[in-house]
């Protein structure tokens, strides 16, 4: 007999135990601290960081260990914590020439001015598995053969601005200047995202889209979806100043730095009958040493700017519309796992539909 | 339910919440618009009901008996989900009886036990725009609203026609609210779009992943898309519910063995309860 499905609150609570059964995983094995995660899975934290739009290390750690190590169930938690906070006021523009940098490379010079700066960076690296880092307690043994690392107080040359390499070319005038003056203040997480967009709010989108989904399709503007003949013109990683304007005050207040990654790419020129031929330019800021991402954050920006430069719209990559509904993560998984919700009635209302045409199929065939 | 500390009284700030209210006073004001606003993250997923949630939360007072639905039932877990989800962060009153309901969220159903005026109606609703599956531009479809250009839905219903006979939309069925906007009616099946018209109750409809707010105010002409030869219909069952026989109600189909046996009862428990006299 029909056995009615009562009994959602118990089985909730059930599913509640044991999933915090499965998240702590064998109790015999030490449980996660919030400082391992910030310290050893730092590059996990800022993206946390960056798609839960949050500066906020700690929560960013916590978010990560609550979630099991999923990132956008992390990202998730994080953001759905950050909607609830109040606004105390606005922080100035940072500026990324004050950066106190740790790696700044630049691809379009083989050498520029204030020095290529390799940093740490996987760059490089062999991937090959390290066995060593399999032992337990590998740091514990003597660290004589530890090489020196600059830190990265140390290692900015000195307190001056250290320009951007765009610079050398802007001073040319053979790339595009930036842009100048005021830029929007659309928060997109309080005010909803409308189209088409300004360039402001499409960097917003894009700086706490899914890592994944940036990458992919800036991937496919290189494979010729909307291509845009990109340079790496400058990445740069580094602390940044902060400040934040205090109406009392009259004047900002500095309250901390941020370790942030820039990245200006060089992409190919524009030009007109008026405007002779000048490069163009995309452009991606991360917090964190996010590099993946602020690359190909940059290398959207420009594909995106077609209606400025008047390029038809042929691709993904440039399709505004495309790129900025579908680049939010949390949207998307969750849109995508309401399917796991029950949808009986609606498929009732099919069912009942493809029977009567069926039914009446069979009618007219038998006249 | 113990209360949850550290957050504002049903989880919002008393900001965003004016904000959701004004978003909803200018739904009410213009039947059936789309009215865009600054939808938050909620503790829950996208897609499981945050625009209704959000719309729920703005509206909420301490005084009001809440009742969620999902898929006409209150014990499916979406449902006990954010029903729990309010008790918690607002410590209001909840109940399962649509009669002592003052506001009722629900996802895919209109209750079959007829509201009155005074109550609230809340629809959780995926994708607010009626036009998106046939332009998916938000671009365009806004100037298509602006212009009441609605030939495209209209040679939509007909191309059903003209392959399989009959309109072949059975839920989120379009319908023009006050003879001036298309509205997605949210996927309820079209059996519950006739309730939508002229309701004593206010609907409100709630989009959170995109952002929207729409209502239908009270005694509001809501009237399903359809030809003069193919006039609108709702679904039929052969059977009557076989818990409390009912004959006007929508019916889920219930598998009860592995032969593949069925049952039909009703999709709205309150509702089937009721009539077998298992609520007072």
């Amino acid at each position: 007999m029909y056995v009615a499905v009562k009994g959602g609150e118990r089985a909730i609570e059930q599913a509640h135990t044991l999933l915090a059964e499965m998240r702590r995983g064998d109790p015999s094995v030490p449980e996660l601290t919030l400082e391992q995660i910030q310290n050893q899975m730092s590059l996990a934290v800022d993206r946390v960081m960056n798609e839960g739009s949050l500066f906020d290390p700690e929560l960013a750690a916590l978010a990560i260990k609550q979630a099991q190590g999923d990132m956008i169930e992390a990202i998730f938690l994080l953001r759905a914590y950050r909607t609830t906070l109040p606004r105390h006021g606005n922080s100035t523009p940072i500026q990324t020439g004050q950066m106190r940098i740790i790696r700044r490379i630049s691809a379009v010079f083989k050498d520029v001015p204030g020095g290529q700066l390799l940093g740490p960076t996987y760059d490089y690296t062999h991937r090959l598995l390290d066995f060593q880092l399999a032992v337990n307690a590998v740091d514990t043994e003597d660290d004589e053969s530890e090489p020196e690392v600059p830190t990265a107080t140390e290692s900015a040359s000195d307190d001056s601005e250290l320009a951007a390499v765009l610079s050398i070319l802007e001073n040319e005038g053979l790339v595009e200047a930036p842009p100048v003056g005021e830029a929007s203040e659309t928060d997109i997480t309080r005010t909803p995202l409308e189209f088409p967009a300004d360039r402001a709010t499409r960097l917003q989108a894009l700086a706490r889209g899914d890592e994944g989904f940036v990458l992919a399709l800036a991937y496919s503007t290189q494979r010729g979806y909307g291509r845009n003949h990109p340079f790496a013109g400058e990445i740069r990683s580094g602390a940044v100043p902060l400040a934040m304007e205090v109406e009392e005050l009259g004047y900002a207040l500095p309250v901390g730095e941020l370790l942030m990654t820039e990245c200006e790419m060089i992409n190919q020129f524009e030009g007109s009958a008026e405007v002779p031929p000048t490069f163009t330019r995309g452009y991606g800021l991360q917090v964190g040493l996010s590099e993946r991402k602020a690359m190909s954050m940059a290398l959207l920006d420009r594909s995106l700017r077609t209606q400025e430069f008047d390029e038809e719209v042929e691709s993904a990559a440039q399709d505004e519309e495309f790129v900025l509904a579908h680049c939010d993560n949390v949207e998307a998984w969750g849109f995508v796992s309401h399917l796991k919700l029950p949808h009986y009635v609606d498929f009732q209302s099919e069912l009942e539909l493809i029977r009567r045409l069926r039914a009446q199929r069979e009618a007219d065939g038998d006249e | 339910m113990s209360e949850l500390t550290g957050y504002n009284f049903a989880y919002l700030d008393e900001q965003t919440k004016r904000m959701i209210r004004r978003g909803l006073l200018k739904a009410v004001a213009v039947p059936g618009l789309q009215v865009p606003f600054g939808g938050r993250e909620m503790p829950l997923p996208y897609g499981w009901g945050t625009g209704g949630i959000q719309v729920t939360a703005a509206i909420i007072g301490d005084d009001d008996c809440l009742k969620v639905i999902d898929q006409g039932a209150d014990d499916t877990t979406n449902a006990v989900s954010i029903r729990r989800f309010f008790a918690k962060t607002a410590q209001v009153a909840t109940t399962e009886v649509t009669e002592d309901a003052s506001i009722i969220q629900t996802r895919h159903r209109i209750p079959e036990t007829p509201l009155v005026s005074g109550q609230i109606l809340v629809y959780q609703v995926p994708i607010p725009e009626p036009l998106r599956f046939i332009e998916p531009r938000e671009t365009e479809t806004r100037k298509m609203h602006a212009l009441s250009e609605y030939g495209v839905m209209h040679v939509k219903l007909y191309e059903d026609i003209a392959q399989f006979g009959q309109i072949a939309t059975a839920y989120a069925y379009p319908v023009m609210v006050n003879g001036r906007y298309v509205m997605d009616p949210s996927p309820i099946p079209k059996f519950d779009n006739p309730k939508m018209h002229q309701n004593p109750a206010l609907q409100l409809f709630g989009a959170g992943r995109e952002k929207r707010l729409y209502a239908v105010p009270p005694y509001t002409d809501v009237v399903s898309l359809d030809f003069e030869d193919h006039p609108f219909e709702i679904q039929r069952w052969d059977g009557v519910c076989e818990l409390c026989g009912a004959d006007d109600t929508f019916l889920d189909e219930v598998v009860v063995d592995d032969q593949g046996a069925r049952m039909f009862v009703c999709s709205d428990t309150h509702h089937c309860r009721s009539r077998r006299g298992e609520d007072a």
